[in-house]
């Protein structure tokens, strides 16, 4: 093993007992940005809460970008690479919802904490950790707190940086409040969409098999699952939420299914599209309707290998904090690295008891260990451990 | 310039103006001043933790701002004060402080015992109820009295008039002070209308001011801090700083009732003694409510006595201890 990154698979677990000295500041930061609703396109009070604390974390360069995200430099001893660490501002959970964080000994409860202002908490907490820890980076690190990552919004805020930006970057980091221990380094193959199914305003209720939208919709999922997947590639179809209808006992015009597929390969995610298409609009026609599928958001499966010096190197320092790596593919920010062929990882920070969207509960006392290993895998990007040979 | 614009428009604040916490803090060095942070609780779990957290973290750790921060609780039955003290709150249950008084139990005994217990030159109070904690709660409030010797009493408001003439829009005083208090400043006390929210929580106030002023232990503190300071010290003496949004959780209206009545003993009380009204008979004490139980209304009475503290000069072992320590 490279004898740098000996050294510092050596000194992590001490970063995990040091971190724990900064847990108020921490708790600080995910309890007061926790509170600030940020619902996807929404994300205006959380940009400028981050951009605050990192101007107060005298950061340099700290602003937004014409993408809407909250951006800021901690400028490295020589600047010779860019290392990009990014949390997704957005949450998906409606602004009207109670945002109160709870916070008792060994956990803090709320919506959104895991999803991802836990994430966005420690992003604005590492320069800190890096000064307390005596960390000096060779790098520039940009934090960068972004916009319009989930549902429609479809990572453009970390896609519209990576585009514009003049800075080369060499490497991501992607932060997400859970799960600790749990490693993404590659992306699979995603298209998501909505199936809208509409009866025209003239519709003809005598017409034989007449029965409105929510039936029609049944068909049409009915039809979807009849569709053979393969087992290899790894493939599936996620039905996520649908609508329909409305008070009384008017029969139901509109109904609307929205429908993930995932796969390992682009070429099956593709052709799941263009079949799922034809039913919808197969089901549509037979009853003299109309029907749209329309996609809002796609990701191209690839990322590193396994055995790249990245995520082997992020391994290596979840086992000397004594944490079993469990690899999972990832749809995130991930993809928008991927997609321009930059080396990157998603890590988790803590565990959680409870992911129930209303009441997420998480718990407090392995952030410390998410930090450590935020600090420990930056260092190791940052002397060169992580390059492939 | 007419002496009430004169005062809003010296003595009236936006937290923002603080934000320079390193200025705040060498500031108060340089005075030599301490200050404390008081949260009376009775049973709030849900927040205190994170009231804690923020506080230390933001204002001792980083910026070294307050000395002390104490939880001074009401007998919560549930886990206020463990919850308060393993994140670092000196905490206190009020019963336990000056032991031998006969104990009284309301926020403004809570308020009134801290001045005792605590060491602090200053003291600002802050409720435990509030949903969107920040800093800016404490330094807000705090700061007016670092940077003006002469306030000595500073009031938070949580909605910013567009302007301190004509041409605002209406103003987030709370119902009751909306409908009661300043309606009753206005015949009573002109000048003290100028307070935008005169019932709120969240105050600082030097000590020399607190030890000087008897505690109503209920709901008219807040009232009847207004008054005696106003009569004593003057309007100059009050400062307010806008503290943005406050989310806290709303009262039902029966329970603004039961305020109203509280309040209007403590007014009407010091109203007299300050010979501003006269001839009043002895009041009635109870308030008699309804609710409606099936097609039935239903009379509910409540009793209200508003008992009060005393000045904490007064007291004689504060003075001993206040003589001590400054020995």
């Amino acid at each position: 093993m490279d004898e740098r990154f000996a050294r510092i698979l050596a000194r992590v677990p001490a970063y995990a007992s040091e971190m724990r000295r900064l847990e108020d500041i921490l708790l600080t930061n995910l309890v007061m940005v926790a509170e600030i609703p940020s619902p996807t396109f929404g994300e205006r009070r959380r940009v400028e809460w981050v951009l605050d604390r990192l101007s107060q974390y005298r950061l340099e360069r700290c602003s937004t970008d014409e993408g809407g995200n909250a951006l800021g430099i901690l400028p490295g001893r020589t600047g010779e690479r860019n290392i990009l660490l990014v949390a997704h501002l957005d949450t998906p959970v409606d602004d009207n919802l109670d945002h109160t964080v709870m916070l008792q000994p060994g956990s803090v409860s709320g919506v959104g904490l895991a999803d991802n202002s836990l994430g966005v908490a420690a992003l604005v907490t590492l320069p800190l950790a890096l000064n307390a820890l005596g960390v000096e980076l060779e790098s520039n690190l940009i934090l960068m707190g972004s916009t319009r990552a989930l549902g429609r919004g479809d990572l453009a805020g970390t896609r519209f940086f990576l585009n514009n930006t003049d800075l080369q970057i060499d490497s991501g980091l992607c932060l997400e409040g859970v799960r600790l221990g749990r490693l993404s380094y590659a992306s699979i193959g995603m298209l998501r969409g909505i199936i809208s199914y509409r009866l025209p305003d003239e519709y003809d209720w005598t017409r034989f098999g007449a029965g409105g939208a929510i039936v029609s919709m049944n068909d049409i999922i009915t039809r979807i699952l009849e569709i053979p997947l393969p087992r290899r590639p790894r493939t599936a179809i996620v039905f996520s939420s649908i609508e329909g209808g409305g008070p009384g006992s008017k029969v139901p015009t509109h109904a609307e299914l929205q429908i993930e597929v995932r796969s390992d390969s682009g070429d099956i995610v593709e052709d799941l599209h263009r079949r799922i298409s034809n039913i919808a609009h197969e089901v549509a026609s037979l009853a003299g309707a109309e029907a749209e599928f329309e996609v809002i958001a796609r990701r191209r499966p690839g990322g590193l290998e396994f055995s790249h010096p990245l995520p082997e190197r992020a391994r290596d320092i979840l086992t000397a904090l004594e944490l079993p790596p469990r690899i999972s593919p990832s749809t995130a920010e991930l993809s928008a690295f991927v997609d321009r062929g930059i080396p990157a990882i998603r890590l988790g920070l803590t565990s959680s008891e409870d992911l129930d969207e209303a009441h997420e509960r998480l718990d407090i006392e392995p952030i410390a260990v998410g930090m450590a290993q935020v600090v420990g895998l930056l260092e190791a990007i940052d002397q060169g451990c992580c390059d492939h040979e | 310039m007419s002496k009430t614009n004169g005062w809003l428009n010296s003595n009236t604040f936006h937290h923002a103006e603080f934000r320079d916490l390193q200025r705040l803090v060498d500031e108060k060095e340089r005075l030599g001043l301490t200050i404390s942070l008081c949260i009376p609780t009775l049973n709030e779990e849900a927040t205190i933790g994170k009231e804690v957290v923020v506080f230390r973290s933001e204002l001792q750790q980083r910026y070294p701002l307050l000395d002390e921060i104490a939880v001074i609780d009401s007998g919560s039955s549930d886990r206020t004060l463990e919850i308060a003290a393993a994140f670092g709150a000196d905490t206190y249950l009020a019963s336990e402080i000056l032991p031998h008084l006969e104990p009284k139990r309301g926020k403004g005994e809570n308020l009134w015992k801290a001045i005792y217990q605590l060491r602090g030159d200053i003291i600002v109070y802050i409720d435990a109820d509030i949903k969107n904690i920040h800093p800016r709660f404490v330094y807000g409030l705090v700061a007016p009295l670092v940077y003006r010797p002469e306030v000595k009493y500073v009031k938070a408001f949580y909605d910013r008039p567009l302007a301190a003439g004509g041409g605002v829009r209406p103003t987030g005083g709370g119902r009751v002070t909306e409908i009661l208090i300043r309606p009753l400043f206005s015949l009573f006390f002109p000048e003290l209308s100028l307070i935008i929210q005169p019932l709120s929580g969240e105050y600082a106030v030097r000590r020399e001011v607190l030890e000087a002023i008897p505690f109503p232990i209920g709901y008219g503190v807040e009232t009847s801090h207004l008054l005696d300071v106003y009569t004593r010290w003057g309007l100059e003496a009050f400062a307010q700083t806008d503290l943005d949004q406050r989310v806290h959780f709303n009262q039902p209206t029966l329970s603004l009732g039961r305020m109203s009545f509280a309040i209007m003993q403590t007014f009407l009380s010091r109203a007299e003694s300050l010979g501003v009204v006269g001839g009043l008979p002895e009041l009635n004490r109870v308030l008699r409510q309804f609710q409606a139980r099936e097609d039935e209304y239903e009379a509910v009475e409540f009793a209200f006595t508003e008992d009060e503290r005393p000045p904490m000069i007064e007291v004689a072992e504060y003075r001993t201890k206040r003589s001590t320590s400054n020995g």
